[in-house]
C-alpha cells in the first residue's frame, strides 16, 4: 500500500468529479509568487511529494500568507524543511479558504464489506463526535442522498452563522465522485476528503489522500 | 447452497414427523419434543424412534428409522441422538423419503475440532442426499399453519404472519413469548443453531416468497462476510420487510487509522449503513425488534411522515408530540378543514391544534368519529391514538370494590368496557378502510392486560403498545422502510 501526493491525488479525483479549489504546482518562491498573483491572497502554501502524508503534524503547510513576502518566505522554508526521504517535492499554491463548517468524506476497503464510502461532520472534533454515515460501494440512486439525511447534526446543513444552506446535491456529488472512484480506479484502496470545507454553501475538497495498492501504477 | 423449495415445504409443512432418539424421561429433549408435537395439535402423522422400544406419551416406537411402518409418511426428522449416530440415521432418513431434518443434538461446531469436522460431514452428507439440514445445536422448529411445535422449549405462538429465525435460540423463545403476550402471532420460527447448512439468510429467502409469512424478524451475530450477506437481504426486503437485531454491534474494533476515515469506521456502522442502504430495519433491542416486526405485521406502510395524535389522556399527547419531533416523523399540521370539522363534534375547549386532545369533550361516539375524520385527511399519514381504556380502568375497579353491582355501577362498568371496545374497533377498521396505520397505545397493555381496551386490541389482531414512544420507534420504522421502497422505485 502507497499513497499518491496532494497533487497526484487530486488529480486522480479531479477527474472524477470531486470538486477542488484552484491551485498550482511550483518549484520555486518566484513561481509561487507568479501563482499566488493569480490565485490571489490569502492563500496556502504547501509541500507535496509523493511520499508526504501528514503534512500539518510536520508543519508542512502554511496557511493565511497575505503577500507575495510573505509567500516567498513560506516556500523557502517548505523547500529547505524537506527531507531526503521525502523524495522529488514541489509547493502547491492554493486560495485561503473559510468557512465555519467542513465536512469529512472518504472511502476504504474494508476486509468484510469490501469498498465502503463515508460522509460525517468534519472539523478538529470528527473522531470524537463521530456523526458519519456509511454505505457500501458502489452507490445506487437515491443512496448519496439518504446517507446525508442519516447525519444527526441535521441543523448543520441550514442557513448558520450568516452562511446559506449547505447544498445537499453538491455534497451527494462528492459522494457518487467518490463511487465513481472506486469503480473506475480498482488499485484505489482508499479516499480520505478531510476537510470539505463549506464555502458559500457549496463542499470543496482542500486536502485529498489517496492510497493505492502498492507495485501498481497508477 | 441454498436450499431447494420443496425442502422447506417437507420442514415446515411435513406431512409426518418422526423424533429420533424420543426418551421416556419427561426432563429429557427426547421426550420434550415429542410431548411439544403431540400436544399443540399438528394434524400430520407422528412416530418416534426408541432403542429400547417401548410407548412414549402414546406412540409406539420403534427401535430405528428402518423399523417405521412401511406405509409411515415422514417428511421430517426431529434428531435428538447423540452425535456420534447422526450420519447413519441421516442416511436411514433418506432411504425412507424424509427430505428435511432439525438437528438439535450439540456435540458438533460448537465442541471444538473435532465437533466442526463432524459438522461438516454431516453437511456434506445431508447435501448430497438432498436433505434440508437444521442445526445443529438448535432447538427447534415451530409452524403455525401446520400446528407444528417441533422444538426442545416452550413456547407454542398464536398464529400469525411474522417468520422469525434466530441464531441464538433463546431468542426464538422470547420472540415467541411477546408474540404469546400481545396476541401478534407468528408463522413460522427456526432456531437455526450452529446454522451449518440451514442459515438465518436461506430462511429469510423463504420467508419472502412465503405467502403464510408477511414479514421477518432475525437475530444474527458474527457474520463473516458482511457484503454477501446484505447483498442477501437486500432480496429479500425488496419483497418483504425484514426486522434484524444483531448481537455484538459494540465489538468490532476500529481500522486501523491510517486515514480519518478508518479511524470513524467501525463494524457496527458500516453494517449499520450495509442495512439501511439493503433497507433492513435494524432495532436497538429485543423489545424493539419484536414490536417492529408485529407492526410491519398488522398495520399498512405510511404514504408519510405526517402523524396525528388522538387523545383523551393530555400529557401523553404531549410528550408522544415530543417523541415524533425527535424522530423522522413529522408532527401534522392540522388542516383548517380538518379542524373545523373537529369544531363540528368537540365543545369549543379542545386542543384545536395536534396533538387532538378532546379534553374531555367527547360523548358516546366523539372518538370513533374523530379517527375517522382524520384518518381520510389527505395531509394525514398515520395516527397515534392515545387513552383507550382509562374508563374501563374504573370500570375494573368497580367490578372489584364492594358496592359492585348495585347503585347503578353494573350498568356503568358494562358501558365503559362496551365503549372501549368499541374504540379500539374502531381503530381496527378504519386503518382498513382507508389504509392508514393507526397505532394504539397505552401503558394498560401490560398494566392489565384483562382491561378491555387493550383485550379488544388484541382481538383485533393488532399490538396494543405499551407506551407512545414506543409506538413512534415501530411507526418510525414503517416510515424509513416505506421511504426506502419509494426511493428504489418499490410499490
Amino acid at each position: 500500500m502507497t499513497t499518491l501526493s496532494e497533487a497526484s491525488s487530486k488529480e486522480l479525483l479531479r477527474r472524477h468529479g470531486v470538486p477542488f479549489a484552484e491551485e498550482r504546482i511550483v518549484s520555486s518562491p518566484e513561481e509561487a509568487i507568479e501563482a499566488a498573483e493569480k490565485i490571489g491572497y490569502p492563500c496556502v502554501a504547501k509541500l507535496n511529494g509523493d511520499r508526504i502524508a501528514h503534512k500539518t503534524e510536520r508543519g508542512l503547510v502554511r496557511l493565511g500568507l497575505q503577500s507575495p513576502e510573505a509567500v516567498r518566505d513560506a516556500v523557502s522554508d517548505l523547500f529547505g524543511a524537506a527531507k531526503p526521504e521525502d523524495g522529488e517535492v514541489s509547493v502547491l499554491i492554493a486560495p485561503m479558504l473559510s468557512g465555519a463548517r467542513e465536512l469529512i468524506a472518504g472511502f476504504l476497503t474494508d476486509e468484510q464489506f469490501g469498498k465502503v464510502v463515508m460522509i460525517g461532520v468534519g472539523g478538529v472534533l470528527a473522531e470524537a463526535i463521530a456523526d458519519v454515515a456509511f454505505r457500501l460501494l458502489p452507490l445506487a440512486s437515491g443512496d448519496a442522498e439518504s446517507m446525508i439525511d442519516e447525519l444527526k447534526t441535521q441543523s448543520l446543513f441550514e442557513e448558520f452563522r450568516g452562511e446559506p444552506a449547505i447544498n445537499k446535491d453538491s455534497v451527494a456529488i462528492v459522494l457518487n465522485a467518490l463511487s465513481n472512484v472506486a469503480i473506475a480506479e480498482s488499485n484505489v484502496l482508499s479516499v480520505d476528503l478531510n476537510p470539505l470545507i463549506i464555502v458559500d454553501g457549496e463542499p470543496i475538497a482542500v486536502d485529498a489522500l489517496v492510497e493505492i495498492l502498492s507495485g501498481v501504477s497508477k | 447452497m441454498t436450499p431447494p423449495r420443496e425442502g422447506f415445504k417437507a420442514f415446515f409443512d411435513p406431512r409426518g414427523v418422526v423424533v429420533a432418539g424420543a426418551s421416556t424421561h419427561p426432563g429429557k429433549f427426547g421426550f420434550v419434543a415429542l410431548h411439544n408435537i403431540l400436544s399443540q395439535g399438528y394434524a400430520g402423522e407422528v412416530y418416534a424412534t426408541n432403542r429400547d422400544g417401548g410407548s412414549i406419551l402414546g406412540i409406539e416406537t420403534v427401535p430405528s428409522i428402518d423399523d417405521l411402518p412401511p406405509d409411515a409418511v415422514v417428511d421430517l426428522v426431529f434428531v435428538c441422538t447423540p452425535a456420534s449416530g447422526n450420519e447413519d440415521l441421516i442416511r436411514a432418513c433418506s432411504r425412507r423419503g424424509i427430505r428435511a431434518a432439525f438437528v438439535t443434538s450439540a456435540g458438533y461446531g460448537e465442541s471444538g475440532e473435532d465437533g466442526r469436522v463432524a459438522e461438516q460431514r454431516l453437511v456434506a452428507l445431508a447435501d448430497e442426499l438432498g436433505i434440508l439440514l437444521a442445526g445443529p445445536n438448535g432447538q427447534g422448529v415451530v409452524s403455525t399453519p401446520s400446528r407444528l411445535c417441533a422444538q426442545i422449549v416452550a413456547p407454542y405462538p398464536p398464529a400469525g404472519r411474522i417468520g422469525v429465525a434466530s441464531q441464538s435460540g433463546n431468542f426464538v423463545s422470547s420472540f415467541l413469548n411477546y408474540a404469546y403476550q400481545s396476541g401478534v402471532g407468528i408463522s413460522r420460527a427456526v432456531s437455526a443453531g450452529n446454522a451449518a447448512a440451514l442459515t438465518v439468510p436461506d430462511l429469510l429467502d423463504f420467508y419472502a416468497s412465503d405467502d403464510e409469512t408477511d414479514v421477518s424478524l432475525a437475530y444474527v451475530e458474527g457474520i463473516a462476510d458482511g457484503r454477501a450477506f446484505a447483498e442477501r437481504i437486500r432480496v429479500v426486503t425488496e419483497q418483504k420487510p425484514v426486522v434484524l437485531l444483531k448481537g455484538g454491534a459494540t465489538s468490532g474494533g476500529q481500522r486501523a487509522a491510517a486515514s480519518h476515515t478508518g479511524a470513524l469506521a467501525t463494524d457496527d456502522r458500516i453494517f449499520d449503513g450495509a442495512m439501511r442502504q439493503s433497507g433492513a430495519t435494524r432495532a436497538a433491542n429485543v423489545e424493539e425488534a419484536f414490536e417492529a416486526a408485529a407492526t410491519f405485521a398488522t398495520q399498512p406502510l405510511p404514504r408519510g411522515p405526517r402523524v396525528g395524535v388522538i387523545t383523551t389522556a393530555g400529557g401523553w399527547g404531549v410528550v408522544t408530540a415530543d417523541a415524533i419531533t425527535r424522530s423522522s416523523l413529522e408532527l401534522a399540521i392540522l388542516s383548517d378543514s380538518l379542524r373545523d370539522a373537529i369544531d363540528l363534534l368537540l365543545p369549543p375547549r379542545w386542543s384545536r391544534n395536534n396533538p387532538i386532545d378532546l379534553a374531555g369533550g367527547e360523548t358516546r361516539d366523539t372518538i370513533p368519529e374523530i379517527l375517522s375524520l382524520v384518518a381520510q385527511d389527505p395531509t394525514i399519514d398515520a395516527i397515534i391514538y392515545l387513552g383507550l381504556g382509562i374508563q374501563s380502568n374504573q370500570a375494573s375497579l368497580m367490578r372489584n370494590g364492594s358496592f359492585y353491582p348495585d347503585h347503578g355501577i353494573e350498568r356503568i362498568v358494562d358501558y365503559h368496557e362496551r365503549q372501549d371496545r368499541r374504540f379500539a374497533e374502531a381503530a381496527a377498521e378504519i386503518s382498513q378502510t382507508f389504509g392508514k396505520p393507526i397505532l394504539t397505545a397505552t401503558e394498560l397493555a401490560i398494566a392489565d392486560p384483562n382491561n378491555a381496551g387493550p383485550r379488544a386490541v388484541r382481538e383485533t389482531k393488532k399490538l396494543c403498545y405499551a407506551s407512545s414512544n414506543r409506538a413512534v420507534t415501530a411507526l418510525e420504522h414503517l416510515w424509513q422502510h416505506a421511504r426506502w421502497r419509494e426511493q428504489h422505485g418499490l410499490t
